[in-house]
C-alpha cells in the first residue's frame, strides 16, 4: 500500500498540536485541540483507505476507491460537528458563570488532600489564562446570576410549601 | 425475531423524536418515555427467551449481506444485558419522574430531559447489539453525547466543571477508539467483528498487539479501569441523583461489555490476559482505598463502582467459560445493586438536603424506610451471604481457583479483601447517616432549612417529604436485586450458557456467517 507522505506529515502535525491544546486548562483551547485531533483522525482513516479511484457505483470499468472509509469520515465529521457545538455552548455557559473558561481543580479533591498535609492546597489557577481576558467582565455585569436565581427560587418554593402546610394544619384544626 | 432486534434500537430513538415534539407537555413526554422503555423491556425479555431456546440471532440491516452491511447480533449475553439495562432505565426514569413532579421545576430544562434520556437508552441498546466495530463506535457516541447533556443538565457551576472533565476525557477515549478502528480497517479491510477474528489472526503478532492495546485503552477509559478511572469520581457525583444512578449502573458496563467482545471475539488469543488480571487487581484495591477515604456518599459510591469493575475484569482475564459466566452474573448483579444504592442516596439527599456523611445523622428515626432501602443493597454489594453479590464473588473465586495460577490466587485474595473493605466503607457511611444520634453531628447546617425555623436544635434530620413515586422506584429496584438472589439458579444457568457462547469466537462467527467464512 502506498500512502501519501504529505498526508502523513499533516496528520502528525495535527495530532501533536491537537494533543498539546487538549492539555490546556482553557476550554477554548481544548475545543480547538479536539477539532484538530478529530481532523487528524479523519486523515488517518483517509490514509489507510487504500489507493484512490473512481466513485463507487459510478466507475464500473476503472478501479473504484473504497467507499467505506469515506462513509466513516463523514460520520466522524458529523459527530465532531455536533460535539463542538455542544462544547461551544458549554464554554459560553462556563464563561457566564465563572467569568472564565478555565477548568478548576475539584474542590473535594483539594479538601481531601489538605486533610493530611498542606502541600496541595491553594494551587490557584492562573486567572489570566483565558481567551477572554479580565476585561471581558464588563460584558456580563448585567447578566443574570443563575445560581443565585435558583437558590432564591428554591427558598421561595420551600416557603410556599410551608405556608401551604400551615394552611392545611389550620384547616385540619378547624 | 429479526424485526424485534431492530426495534430495540429504533423504539427509543423514535420515542426521543416524539418526546422532543411534545416539549411543552411534560406529562405526554413522561408517558412516551415510560411506554417506550416498558416496550423495550418486554421485547428484550422476548429476545432473551428466543435466544435461549433457538440460539443467537444475526440481523442484516437493510438486507446487505454480512461483511458488507451492518449486522446486529443478539446472543445470550446481549439479550441479558438488554433486559437488565431496560429494567434499570425504566426504574430510574420513574424515580426521576417522581423527583421532577415533586420539585415542580419550571426552570430546569425538563423539556430536553426525557428525549435525551431516551437517546442515552438508544446508545446503550445499540452498543449491546452492534455486530461491527464502527457501529459500536457510533453507539458509544450516541450514548456519550446524551450523557454530556444529562451530566450538565441545569448548567450550574459545579456541574459545568464536572461535565467539562467528563466530556474531555470521553472525547479523548473516542478519538483513540476511532483511530484504532481506522488502523484495524487499514490492516484488515473490514470492521465486521466476526470477520475480524479471522483476519486479525493473520497479522503479525506485534501489529495485533498495538491494535489490541489501542482498543483496550479506548474501552478501558469508558469502563473506568484503574489507571484510566481518575475522571469518574470527579464527574459522576455532580449530576442529578437519577442521572448518576443510571450512569453508574450502565455506562461503565457498556465499556466492560466492549472489553468482553474484544477479548473473546476480536482477539481471542488472550495475549493480554496477564495484564488484564494485574489491572483488575489494581482497579479493585485502589478503587476501594479511595472509597474508604471519602466523606460524601456519592463520591464513596463512585469509588466502589471503580473497584467493582475489577471483579468483572478478573472474570474476563481468567479466560475460561466459568470465568466469563461469573463475570456475566456479576455484571447483572452490579448494574442492579449499584443503581439501587445511588437511588437510595438520592432519597437521602432529598430527605436530608445533603450527601455529606459528616453532616447527616439520626435519619433512622425520621426515615426508617430509606435506612432499610440503603441497607439491603449495602449488604449485597459487600458480598454478605446469601445475596447475589456473595454468589457472584463465589463464582469468580471458584473460576479463579480452577485456573490455579499464582496470579489468580492473588486476585482471589484481593477480591476477598476488597469485598470486606466495601462492606466497611458502606457500613461506616450507613451507621453515620442513619444510626448515630442527631446530637452527635457537630456544626451541622442544613442548606435547605431556614435558621429561624429550626429553633434551638441545629440538626434537621428531615426537611422535605419524599414523594411516593421516588420511594416506589427504589423499592422496586431493591426487590429486583433480591429477586436476583432468589432466582440465582436459573440466572446462573443462563450466565453459564452465555459464558460458553462467548468463550471463543466460534459461536459468534457461526451466528453471523451460518455458511462459514471464506
Amino acid at each position: 500500500m502506498n500512502a501519501s507522505l504529505t498526508l502523513v506529515v499533516i496528520m502528525v502535525v495535527l495530532y501533536s498540536v491537537g494533543v498539546y491544546l487538549l492539555l490546556e486548562r482553557s476550554m477554548t483551547r481544548v475545543l480547538l485541540g479536539f477539532l484538530l485531533v478529530g481532523n487528524a483522525t479523519n486523515l488517518l482513516i483517509l490514509i489507510v483507505s487504500g489507493p484512490s479511484g473512481a466513485a463507487a457505483f459510478f466507475g464500473e470499468e476503472d478501479a473504484t476507491a473504497d467507499p467505506l472509509p469515506q462513509a466513516f469520515i463523514l460520520t466522524a465529521i458529523v459527530i465532531t460537528f455536533g460535539v463542538s457545538a455542544f462544547l461551544l455552548a458549554l464554554i459560553y455557559r462556563s464563561w457566564r458563570l465563572a467569568n472564565a473558561d478555565v477548568v478548576y481543580d475539584d474542590s473535594e479533591d483539594l479538601a481531601m488532600g489538605s486533610r493530611r498535609s498542606s502541600v496541595t492546597t491553594d494551587r490557584a489557577v492562573d486567572g489570566d489564562d483565558t481567551e477572554f481576558g479580565t476585561r471581558a467582565a464588563a460584558a456580563i455585569s448585567t447578566a443574570l446570576d443563575l445560581e443565585k436565581q435558583e437558590e432564591r427560587e428554591e427558598q421561595e418554593s420551600l416557603a410556599a410549601e410551608r405556608r401551604q402546610r400551615e394552611i392545611d394544619e389550620k384547616e385540619a384544626g378547624a | 425475531m429479526s424485526a424485534l432486534t431492530t426495534l430495540v434500537v429504533l423504539l427509543p430513538l423514535l420515542g426521543a423524536a416524539a418526546a422532543l415534539t411534545q416539549a411543552n407537555r411534560p406529562r405526554v413526554q413522561t408517558l412516551i418515555a415510560v411506554s417506550v422503555l416498558s416496550a423495550v423491556l418486554l421485547i428484550g425479555a422476548a429476545l432473551l427467551v428466543a435466544v435461549n431456546t433457538n440460539g443467537a440471532i444475526a440481523v442484516e440491516v437493510g438486507g446487505w449481506p454480512a461483511p458488507y452491511g451492518i449486522v446486529l447480533v443478539v446472543d445470550r449475553l446481549s439479550a441479558l444485558m438488554i433486559v437488565v439495562s431496560a429494567a434499570v432505565l425504566l426504574a430510574v426514569l420513574v424515580f426521576s419522574v417522581g423527583q421532577g413532579l415533586a420539585d415542580g421545576d419550571r426552570e430546569t430544562p425538563v423539556s430536553i430531559y426525557y428525549p435525551t434520556y431516551l437517546i442515552l437508552a438508544t446508545g446503550v441498546f445499540n452498543a449491546f447489539v452492534a455486530g461491527d466495530l464502527f457501529n459500536l463506535y457510533v453507539s458509544f457516541e450516541i450514548l456519550l453525547v446524551a450523557s454530556y447533556v444529562l451530566i450538565t443538565v441545569g448548567g450550574t457551576k459545579p456541574r459545568i466543571r464536572a461535565g467539562t472533565v467528563y466530556i474531555v476525557v470521553s472525547l479523548v477515549s473516542s478519538a483513540i477508539f476511532l483511530a484504532a478502528i481506522a488502523m484495524i480497517y487499514g490492516a484488515t479491510g473490514t470492521v465486521n467483528i466476526a470477520q475480524l477474528t479471522v483476519r486479525l489472526a493473520e497479522l503479525p503478532a506485534d501489529i495485533q498487539l498495538i491494535l489490541h492495546v489501542m482498543l483496550l485503552i479506548g474501552f478501558g477509559i469508558k469502563a473506568a479501569v484503574f489507571p484510566l478511572s481518575f475522571w469518574l469520581p470527579d464527574s459522576y457525583p455532580m449530576a442529578p441523583a437519577p442521572v448518576t444512578a443510571v450512569f453508574a449502573g450502565l455506562l461503565t458496563k457498556v465499556g466492560v461489555y466492549a472489553i468482553i467482545r474484544t477479548e473473546m471475539i476480536i482477539f481471542p488469543d488472550g495475549q493480554l490476559n496477564t495484564v488484564l488480571l494485574i489491572v483488575a487487581a489494581l482497579t479493585m484495591v485502589i478503587g476501594i482505598l479511595g472509597a474508604v477515604a471519602q466523606s460524601d456518599i456519592k463520591r464513596l459510591l463512585s469509588f466502589t463502582l471503580i473497584s467493582h469493575i475489577g471483579y468483572m475484569l478478573f472474570g474476563i482475564g481468567i479466560d475460561t467459560a466459568a470465568g466469563l459466566a461469573a463475570a456475566t452474573f456479576y455484571i447483572v448483579h452490579h448494574i442492579t445493586v449499584q443503581t439501587t444504592l445511588f437511588l437510595a442516596t438520592g432519597l437521602v439527599e432529598r430527605q436530608g438536603g445533603t450527601t455529606g456523611i459528616n453532616k447527616l445523622g439520626g435519619m433512622l428515626k425520621t426515615s426508617p424506610l430509606i435506612a432499610v432501602l440503603f441497607f439491603i443493597p449495602l449488604l449485597n454489594l459487600g458480598g454478605i451471604p446469601p445475596f447475589s453479590g456473595f454468589l457472584g464473588k463465589l463464582a469468580l473465586f471458584e473460576a479463579g481457583a480452577n485456573n490455579g495460577s499464582v496470579l489468580a490466587w492473588v486476585l482471589i485474595g484481593c477480591g476477598a479483601a476488597v469485598s470486606l473493605l466495601t462492606l466497611y466503607a458502606l457500613a461506616r457511611a450507613w451507621s453515620m447517616i442513619f444510626w448515630r444520634d442527631a446530637e452527635e453531628v457537630a456544626d451541622y447546617e442544613n442548606p435547605l432549612a431556614m435558621r429561624a425555623e429550626t429553633g434551638s436544635s441545629p440538626v434537621v434530620e428531615s426537611v422535605r417529604t419524599t414523594p411516593r413515586i421516588m420511594v416506589g422506584a427504589t423499592v422496586a429496584m431493591v426487590t429486583v436485586s433480591i429477586a436476583l438472589t432468589v432466582f440465582a439458579t436459573p440466572l446462573f444457568d443462563l450466565s453459564a450458557n452465555a459464558g460458553e457462547n462467548i468463550n471463543g469466537p466460534a459461536y459468534y462467527v457461526n451466528t453471523v456467517f451460518p455458511g462459514g467464512l471464506e
